[in-house]
């Protein structure tokens, strides 16, 4: 095999030369194809000691108290439950709010706008936020509702909005995209109005799809912290007033995590771990839900 | 509308031709609102900054001062650590998301593409925060310990190379940081790369091979060139998610306003200079709007950056 590919490419030479020459051809191949292994053993090696690092510094702290109390001064068996609360509304708050306007958006795109100019230019913006920095979506609420009204778990929620909007627009899109156009037309055929063929028809068939976005969406916003440290700002109390500042996971383990008590931190490793194993959980259901549609 | 809609002989049909043009409307207005959003967090971004604006002018830029006491502020350290971090950790993950890839699409088995890909996504999955504690309590520890002194050892005396790879072996600093961002924006260039590497048509590939080259020679050859423009824009992807990564780098940077030239040494970027002091602002102060100003410069450089990553997906993506 290597004989005749030689052969070919170098008629002229002598054999023996291109005998070398192709072990040569085949050495650098292989040390490249090495190296790729070893780039991917690399990238596993990095997930691995992540979810190592969790596992062995969290469960040693896991236990019913965390789930039972309070955020409390060091020394006191404080809990993360009004931190986790905190989270769980947050989340739904923003899911609650930027998924239907990005199903709306997605829709506009696939169904109104496939090549017009408002709707390059909407999916052009939309990609952009899409990878936009979390920390100036935080900034930017802080501006429009914190600035003056001061912190709430509302603003706190709004800008988890505006992080869900992209990715689901994002999904949606490719989704209704993939809705053969037949299925409309038999819709239209039989009297039924655009906006019904939309809402019965292509999102029935895109469900999958949509609710997988939807699942990453809300995998995504659970951990941000950037965008709530200058929205929702964080409660050491009980509290689940919108208008006041809210606690919240990834911002509690921000503030244990860089202190000198030692319960402290370790509560912040159990609350990474719930928060990780949380939030990869999230992806893995939503990869699986999407299977079947490959 | 009413009117018209009062003439018409078929009731059934008007409520029918109604709900769609609501059904339209609503959608066209979502779509509008997505760019009023966009326009809606840089008009309140540069107004916040403004008053840091008028108070240094484009000195702003350059001046390297961040002294809270005398009101001085300038984002050029900020700006340096934010370039500098990012250039280095794509300098780390380019080569690792070009062996993923590659690994992925032409060397791995069937039966373990799926679960190697899916695991490579869920490190994108995992959140900023956690980044910053394993950077913090595994990373920068081990970088103390066996890397950074040894580095140091190594290079002393060759020049250039002993001042880039100097500073205190703390484990924290600009290089750490950029090690951390490197392993975060990994997936997401990988994934890219994965994707349009597949777009090659297997016909060309196919020939390639056919005439004897190796695999290697398929990849550099057909594969690379035939998808560049598409690889470039996931690379600028990965460069738009580094420059914005607030938390990770927060808990490694070391936070000091200082360019100090080498690697090692503690710094800052824009991000975790806002994280870091926006809680010590106060309310209309001339500080939180230099950090709004700060937020400023850096939503147009990461729009600018994903705005190019964006014209250099498109044209491959709607080919494919």
């Amino acid at each position: 095999m290597s004989a005749t590919a030689a052969a070919i490419a170098a008629p002229n030479r002598d054999p023996q030369v291109a005998t070398a020459l192709s072990r040569r051809r085949e050495r650098i191949s292989l040390f490249v194809k090495a190296l790729c292994v070893a780039a991917t053993a690399v990238s596993l090696l990095f997930l691995a000691s992540i979810l190592y690092t969790l596992l062995h510094l969290g469960l040693g702290g896991l236990s019913i108290t965390v789930f039972t109390h309070m955020t409390k001064p060091s020394g006191d068996n404080g809990g993360l439950l009004n931190a986790i609360v905190g989270s769980i509304i947050q989340t739904a708050i923003g899911a609650a709010i930027g998924t239907p306007v990005g199903i709306m958006v997605g829709t506009y795109l696939a169904e109104y706008a496939r090549a017009s100019a408002l709707g390059n230019a909407v999916r052009f913006v939309s990609d952009v936020l899409l990878s936009a920095p979390s920390i100036l979506i935080g900034l930017f609420i802080y501006q429009l509702f914190v600035n003056g009204h001061g912190y709430s778990g509302i603003a706190g929620g709004l800008s988890l909005a505006v992080i869900v909007i992209p990715i689901v627009v994002r999904t949606t899109e490719d989704m209704l995209r993939l809705i053969p156009l037949a299925l409309r037309e038999a819709a239209v055929a039989l009297g039924a109005p655009k906006w019904k063929a939309i809402v019965f028809i292509c999102y029935r068939a895109a469900l999958d799809g949509i609710a997988t976005g939807i699942l990453l969406a809300i995998a995504r916003v659970a951990g941000e912290t950037a965008p709530l440290l200058f929205t929702s700002l964080g409660n050491d109390n009980w509290s689940i007033d919108l208008g006041a500042p809210m606690s919240s996971l990834p911002l509690t383990i921000y503030q244990y995590a860089g202190s000198p008590a030692d319960d402290w931190v370790q509560l912040a490793w159990v609350g990474a771990l719930l928060i990780t194993f949380g939030v990869l959980a999230l992806n893995i259901i939503a990869r699986i839900a999407l299977r079947p549609r490959r | 509308m009413s009117q018209v809609a009062s003439t018409a002989s078929v009731p059934a049909r008007r409520s029918a031709i109604s709900g769609d043009a609501i059904f339209a409307a609503v959608a066209v207005a979502a779509g509008v609102f997505v760019l009023v959003l966009l326009g809606a967090i840089i008009i309140s971004l540069f107004i916040g900054g403004l008053p840091s604006f008028r108070a240094f002018g484009l000195g702003f830029l350059t001046s390297t001062d961040w002294d809270p006491v005398q009101h001085i502020y300038g984002a050029a350290v900020p700006i340096y650590g934010t370039v500098v971090t990012s250039i280095l950790a794509l300098l780390m993950a380019v080569p690792l998301a070009f062996g993923v890839a590659f690994y992925l699409t032409e060397l791995a088995p069937a039966w373990l593409r799926r679960p190697i890909g899916t695991a490579v996504e869920l490190l994108a999955a995992v959140p900023s925060i956690i980044y910053g504690m394993w950077g913090f309590f595994v990373i920068a520890p081990f970088m103390a310990t066996y890397i950074e002194p040894n580095v140091i050892d190594t290079l002393d005396g060759i020049p250039v190379l002993q001042d880039l790879f100097a500073g205190p072996p703390f484990g924290t600093g600009l290089f750490t940081a950029a090690l951390i961002l490197a392993v975060m924006v990994l997936p997401f260039i990988a994934a890219t790369m994965r994707d349009v590497f597949m777009t090659v048509p297997p016909v060309y590939k196919e020939s390639a091979y056919g005439v004897g080259c190796t695999t290697w020679e398929v990849m550099r050859s057909i594969v690379v060139p035939y998808t560049r423009t598409s690889v470039v824009g996931g690379i600028m992807l990965g460069l738009g998610r580094a420059l914005g990564e607030t938390m990770a780098v927060t808990f490694v940077i070391g936070n000091t306003n200082r360019i100090t030239g080498n690697l090692f040494g503690s710094g800052n970027t824009i991000a975790s200079l806002v994280a870091l002091e926006f809680g010590e602002s106060e309310n209309g102060s001339l500080k939180l709007s230099s950090l709004l100003a700060l937020g400023f410069i850096l939503f147009v450089i990461s729009f600018i950056v994903l705005a190019i990553s964006r014209l250099l997906l498109r044209p491959r993506a709607v080919r494919a």
